[in-house]
């Protein structure tokens, strides 16, 4: 590989032409812009997270193309895998059917923010438009001289040191913060497997509870089990997916279909 | 495309995160809105550094990006705190320190 062509690439961020550049530029601006726009219009979490995903993509795209090969590796690494699973496991743990609610709970709120938000974007654009940032310095050489990476890191262990120690005491605080958080207190002791033989005694239950599944019909799970005379027992359907059933298919565990 | 436009593309970026901080009920998409507005600064370091052609930017939008990741940490812990107290999460069911 030619050392000098990859010396160049880097440099750019790409290696593409300035047509093409452009043409990427304002795709990500308006696949960007859109998927932000749709995080907060979706009702679900998990479409949400979805869109945000594209948008740091999208992101990491963009550093890419400004020569930071670096961060657009972190964006995709860190952000796009650790941070948004993070947020898809919690949205498992705190459940998948989670919409969020679209009424107003103060009036005119929405109308409110949308006010503020067109003022705060006109005042960000005039001081944009009227900063005076002199001529773009073209970065190719002052930037990425002897490779990306080893500026950042340059920097990092020189100028910012002190910072970057700070960090990892900021880090180890944020583990200990979350593990105190998660952690429960256990105020009654745990019941022992005599316990739990009594109090299945004095349930009445004293067989296992009935599987679900009609199995000359039906053996799927969201089907409720027969009792031997011949009655519906609705407890055989495991609670998480009779909730997600009902939500979905109204009609799919209603009694009378069963009986038939 | 002037070099411009990356700074105006994290305007909206960032605008659309601060609205749907105000507007969303759901503290994890809250969360999530946040992060957009955490992306749209970093986008913003991102194009001044290359603007200036020196580094600090990209060395600062790192540094956002742990804070970022600790931040997370932390609030979806506090999150799942208050949906098992709770058995919400919306934040306009946790009021107890309003009154």
């Amino acid at each position: 590989m030619n050392h000098g062509f990859l010396q160049q690439s880097l440099a750019d961020g790409t290696n593409a032409d300035a047509i093409t550049r452009e043409t990427i530029f304002w795709i990500l601006f308006i696949l960007s812009s859109f998927a932000a726009l749709g995080m907060i219009m979706v009702r679900r979490a998990v479409h949400c997270a979805l869109l945000l995903a594209v948008v740091m993509l999208s992101l990491a795209t963009l550093y890419a193309m400004q020569g930071a090969p670096f961060l657009a590796f972190v964006q995709i690494i860190v952000y796009t895998g650790a941070v948004l699973m993070l947020f898809l496991f919690v949205l498992m743990l705190i459940g998948i059917s989670s919409a969020d609610s679209i009424t107003e709970t103060i009036k005119g709120q929405r109308l409110w923010a949308g006010l503020v938000a067109i003022g705060f974007f006109i005042l960000m654009a005039l001081g944009i438009g009227h900063a005076a940032l002199g001529p773009p310095v073209h970065q190719t050489d002052a930037l990425n001289g002897s490779g990306n990476l080893t500026g950042i890191a340059q920097l990092i262990f020189t100028t910012y040191v002190f910072p970057f120690e700070v960090t990892s005491a900021l880090l180890i605080t944020a583990a200990m913060g979350a593990m105190v958080l998660a952690h429960r207190e256990r105020t009654a002791p745990r019941p022992t497997q005599r316990d739990l033989a009594a109090r299945r005694l004095a349930s009445g239950h004293v067989a296992p509870e009935p599987p679900p599944g009609v199995y000359a019909l039906h053996d799927a799970v969201d089907r409720p089990a027969l009792l031997p005379d011949g009655s519906v027992a609705p407890e055989s359907v495991s609670k998480a997916i009779s909730q997600r059933v009902v939500e979905e298919k109204p009609q799919l565990v209603s009694n009378k279909e069963v009986e038939q | 495309m002037r070099p411009l436009d990356y700074i105006i593309l994290a305007v909206v970026l960032f605008v659309i995160g601060a609205v749907g901080v105000l507007v969303r009920r759901n503290a994890i998409i809250i969360f999530m809105c946040v992060e957009l507005m955490l992306n749209a600064c970093n986008l913003a370091f991102v194009a001044f550094s290359s603007m200036h052609g020196n580094l600090n930017g990209q060395v600062i939008a790192f540094f956002v990006m742990v804070v970022a990741a600790a931040e997370v940490v932390v609030g979806l812990a506090i999150l799942m705190a208050i949906f098992r107290a709770r058995r919400s999460a919306s934040v306009d069911d946790a009021n107890l320190l309003k009154y």
